[in-house]
């Protein structure tokens, strides 16, 4: 018996954008970091390109896609970490999915960018304070984070909105 | 160097940027603000009296055997009497920032709850 997957064409871009996320995700990894938890988290900049160009179903399977295979490439997979990179994931695409119905000329990449890393780590916090540190003083850490969280938006808000504009061909 | 993205951002944008340098400011101001040296004296493990460690006075408290004295001053805290027999806490003179002196029979404890962090707390 032969097993025939068909890909669609929707199928391949999904997983050629998510190969990208997934490969900055690791290269990601190979940074060393001043504090455990910030990080620039550069496969959001992917996130949000397929956002603007395919719209928020493709980009949550891309983000999908790389939450879970980036976790599997480095040996994270249902750990806290990965719930970690999960909640904020998810939490990022939620509000994106709002954002992206806000009017384009008023909302462009580097606002919805630097909103999507406050909701990652703002879930992501929760996630510790309720699950992994209860009790630990997270409001603490909160200015540190929320100001990582300005600059990693800012920036990667950059890239996006770049490479919205220099490749207009699709991969 | 020109950044054309920055020339494409919208006001909301640009509203988003404000209000996220702002909160991240103030939450930092916040907390240079909460983090001024404190006293926290106990009695009994229940946290009998919390005051600053900029503000010089001397505080009562009465335990079990008797009455303890603590004096902040100069940003240090001690514990000047204490009616414990073998006097260990009023032996150890100023308390070290983020360290505590305990007065095991009186029930009494100081603690030189010092800014900033350390291992423990994060």
């Amino acid at each position: 018996m032969q097993l025939e997957l068909h890909a669609t064409l929707e199928d391949r871009r999904v997983a050629a954008l998510a190969a990208a996320a997934i490969g900055l995700t690791l290269a990601e990894a190979a940074i060393p970091l001043p504090l455990p938890g910030v990080k620039p988290g550069l496969a959001n900049i992917v996130t949000l390109v397929v956002l603007y160009r395919y719209g928020w179903r493709t980009a949550a399977w891309v983000a999908g896609l790389r939450i879970v295979a980036g976790a599997l490439a480095l040996g994270q997979f249902l750990t806290p970490a990965f719930v970690l990179s999960l909640s904020g994931g998810v939490a990022s695409l939620l509000l994106l999915a709002l954002m992206i119905r806000l009017p384009a000329r008023w909302f462009g990449p580097i606002g919805l960018s630097v909103l999507a890393a406050f909701a990652h780590i703002a879930a992501q916090l929760l996630v510790v304070d309720a699950w992994l540190l209860p009790g630990a003083s997270i409001l603490g850490l909160l200015p540190l984070f929320l100001s990582a969280a300005w600059i990693t938006g800012l920036v990667n808000g950059f890239a996006a909105d770049h490479l919205l504009h220099t490749q207009e061909s699709t991969p | 160097m020109s950044f054309p993205e920055l020339a494409r951002a919208r006001p909301g944008d640009w509203l988003i940027l404000f209000a996220g340098l702002t909160l991240a400011i103030g939450l930092w101001l916040r907390q240079a603000d909460s983090l001024e040296g404190r006293v926290i004296v106990r009695l009994d493990g229940k946290v009998a009296i919390e005051t600053s460690l900029r503000l010089n006075r001397q505080i009562e408290i009465n335990g079990p055997l008797g009455v303890s004295r603590i004096e902040i001053r100069a940003g240090r805290v001690r514990v000047a009497r204490d009616p414990s027999p073998r006097q260990l806490c009023v032996r150890q003179g100023w308390i070290a920032p983020g360290g505590a002196a305990i007065c095991l029979p009186n029930r009494v404890s100081v603690e030189n709850a010092a800014a900033g962090y350390d291992t423990l707390n994060y």
